[in-house]
């Protein structure tokens, strides 16, 4: 059979990389996973805000960021690249709010002209520098999650702990857990009612630029790995599907990182099957999970709601307990 | 509430949007104990007083304090209940979740609510009588329901001074008696309320004090007071729909006498 799709090899696909390469696709699944939860944790945080956006603009104007960092420090080294991703994660969202409140020019379209003037501005640098920055522009676009295994490792006292990469990224990921946990109610309430954080004590516009700030640090990690495109999806895709299950923040913080697992062991098993980026193929997995709690979700699911539409049909089913008054929107 | 400094204290507050001013030479000292309706047409700048007091607009000049302090000093003994469209429902919280934010200013950074905290969340839900829906998402409450969360929520923040932006838009019968009861107990405990209201023929039945406000103060004192036709039309101008609205609230004040 001439397929579309490779055969379909059971071992090869669903064994093989989790025994004899595990020391590979161990490493790979593992950057996906840290890289997705890092990610939808902080995403979670976006879409509360109705800022899904901003991950797009933020991962995007990282680039001219990073370049400058090259260019200033000729160093690819950590700092530097923190240090460069932060400063344009920080002038992205002060750009954007510039815009949006001194112009007429109202938010969605502010984000659109500072993310594409900036990442645009990355690319011209890019060229421009050829020679000195080493800058592949589908490694920017797409990442390379596979050269993850093939990084120096790191050890500490003789552990080995992981390629650097990965070790960065647990580090981040890590960051942000403990950040979310520390300020837990002063991201809620600054998310769910600005008026009354403000009042309460708690600066709303500092949470903001502490969130732009986290999310720089996240997507400037996960970037080498995953690139500026993927990176939205898994900033957004594991916090949507979570949200489709729970109505309680703190487990929609845990399913994101559920999500994020699945989506990066079924990413892993989709890339050896079809020998594509594996990258791609853990966005491809999340956005399956997402289709998939959109039908079964015991509360919002497809099923469930025409099940309920169903029974409503019954008049004695309608009562104010079940039935809230729609808002006015 | 021994406090030698009145609740509330603004001077010569002005407040502008994009250099226009919305509401100019605001003078106001409020003695505490007292349940005062702020009311005038769309735009009066109502909600914009409010906001301003709480340091949530900048002012372009005057200045505003609690107790005789700051409101960044007094913060904690301020209470807020914001409009309803003002938050997303959709959120991922439960009900109590939202009183329990009523809490927060009195917890340090780092601090979850303890027992204590909930069971005051708890009994504040039982005064607005929602003790039952307390594990609710808060999307599958009523317009009524939500905004008896919002005042559960000012209720648990135990302040002395609260505002209140038309807490009674769009909710039920069953749920303003409800919401004004509580607004009565707090005032009878010697709290200070600022309620913005739309509704004139109710402003006059709920309030003790009424401030008419259209960009400036046009008139503060007791409704009895300040309740007059005179200072109605001044305070809402020519507008037909409204005044005859007054005339219907003044006519039926005056056949129940």
């Amino acid at each position: 059979m001439n397929a579309m799709i490779p055969a379909f090899d059971p071992h090869a696909v669903l064994v093989a990389p989790w025994t004899e390469n595990l020391s590979l696709f161990g490493w790979i699944a593992a950057m996906g996973f840290a890289v997705t939860s890092a990610c939808g944790l902080v995403g979670n945080y976006l879409m509360l805000r109705r800022m899904a956006l901003m991950g797009d603009a933020v991962s995007h104007s990282v680039l001219p960021g990073l370049v400058a960092a090259f260019l200033v420090t000729s160093s690819r080294g950590t700092l530097p690249m923190f240090a460069g991703a932060l400063a344009a994660g920080v002038f992205t969202t002060i750009a954007i709010e510039s815009i949006h409140k001194l112009t007429r020019v109202k938010q969605d379209a502010a984000i659109g002209i500072t993310f594409s003037t900036l990442f645009a501005i990355g690319v011209v640098m890019t060229s421009l520098y050829a020679a000195q920055v080493d800058l592949d522009a589908d490694c920017v676009l797409y990442g390379e999650i596979a050269f993850v295994p093939l990084e120096p490792m790191v050890s500490v006292g003789g552990v080995v702990l992981g390629p650097v990469p990965f070790v960065r990224m647990a580090a981040v990921l890590l960051m942000v857990g403990l950040l979310i946990v520390a300020f837990y109610k002063e991201l809620l309430v600054s998310a769910f009612d600005p008026g009354l954080a403000r009042s309460l004590g708690t600066n709303p516009t500092l949470m903001h630029y502490g969130l732009m700030a986290a999310l720089s640090v996240v997507v400037v990690s996960a970037f080498e790995s995953v690139g500026a495109i993927l990176v939205v999806a898994m900033l957004i895709l594991p916090g949507a599907t979570a949200s489709l299950l729970s109505t309680r923040l703190s487990r929609v913080h845990l399913l994101s990182l559920v999500h994020a697992a699945i989506s990066s062991w079924l990413g892993v098993t989709l890339g050896v099957w079809l020998d594509c980026s594996i990258a791609a193929a853990m966005v491809v997995a999340g956005a399956l999970l997402f289709a998939l709690v959109w039908i079964v979700s015991p509360s919002e699911g497809l099923i469930a709601r025409w099940r309920r539409r169903r029974r409503a049909v019954l008049p004695s089913a309608l009562s104010d307990d079940s039935n809230p008054v729609p808002e006015a929107k | 509430m021994s406090d030698p400094y009145a609740p509330l204290e603004i001077h010569d507050l002005t407040v502008a949007y994009h250099k226009k001013p919305v509401l100019w030479g605001v003078d106001l000292v409020i003695e505490p104990g007292r349940l005062i309706g702020i009311v005038g047409p769309n735009g009066a700048g109502k909600s914009t007083l409010i906001k301003a007091c709480m340091g949530l607009l900048p002012l372009q000049s005057g200045w505003v304090k609690f107790f005789g302090e700051s409101f960044h000093k007094m913060a904690r003994r301020v209470g807020y209940v914001p409009q309803r469209e003002s938050v997303d429902w959709d959120f991922p919280v439960n009900v109590m979740d939202v009183v329990l934010m009523g809490r927060y200013g009195r917890l340090g950074v780092l601090r979850r609510p303890s027992k204590a905290d909930r069971s005051v969340a708890r009994a504040c839900l039982e005064k607005v009588h929602l003790l039952p829906y307390a594990n609710r998402q808060i999307a599958n409450l009523s317009g009524g329901q939500q905004q008896r969360v919002f005042l559960a929520r000012a209720l648990a923040q135990e302040a002395d001074i609260y505002f209140m932006d038309e807490p009674f838009a769009g909710v039920d019968a069953a749920t303003e008696a409800a919401i004004i009861a509580v607004l009565r107990e707090l005032r009878d405990m010697g709290k200070t309320l600022l309620v913005v209201h739309h509704d004139l023929p109710t402003a006059r039945q709920y309030f003790d004090d009424l401030l008419l406000l259209n960009m400036n103060v046009v008139a503060f004192g007791k409704t009895a007071d300040v309740f007059t036709a005179e200072l109605l039309q001044k305070t809402y101008g020519g507008r037909l729909t409204i005044l005859s609205e007054v005339a219907q609230a003044l006519g039926a004040h005056g056949a129940s006498r």
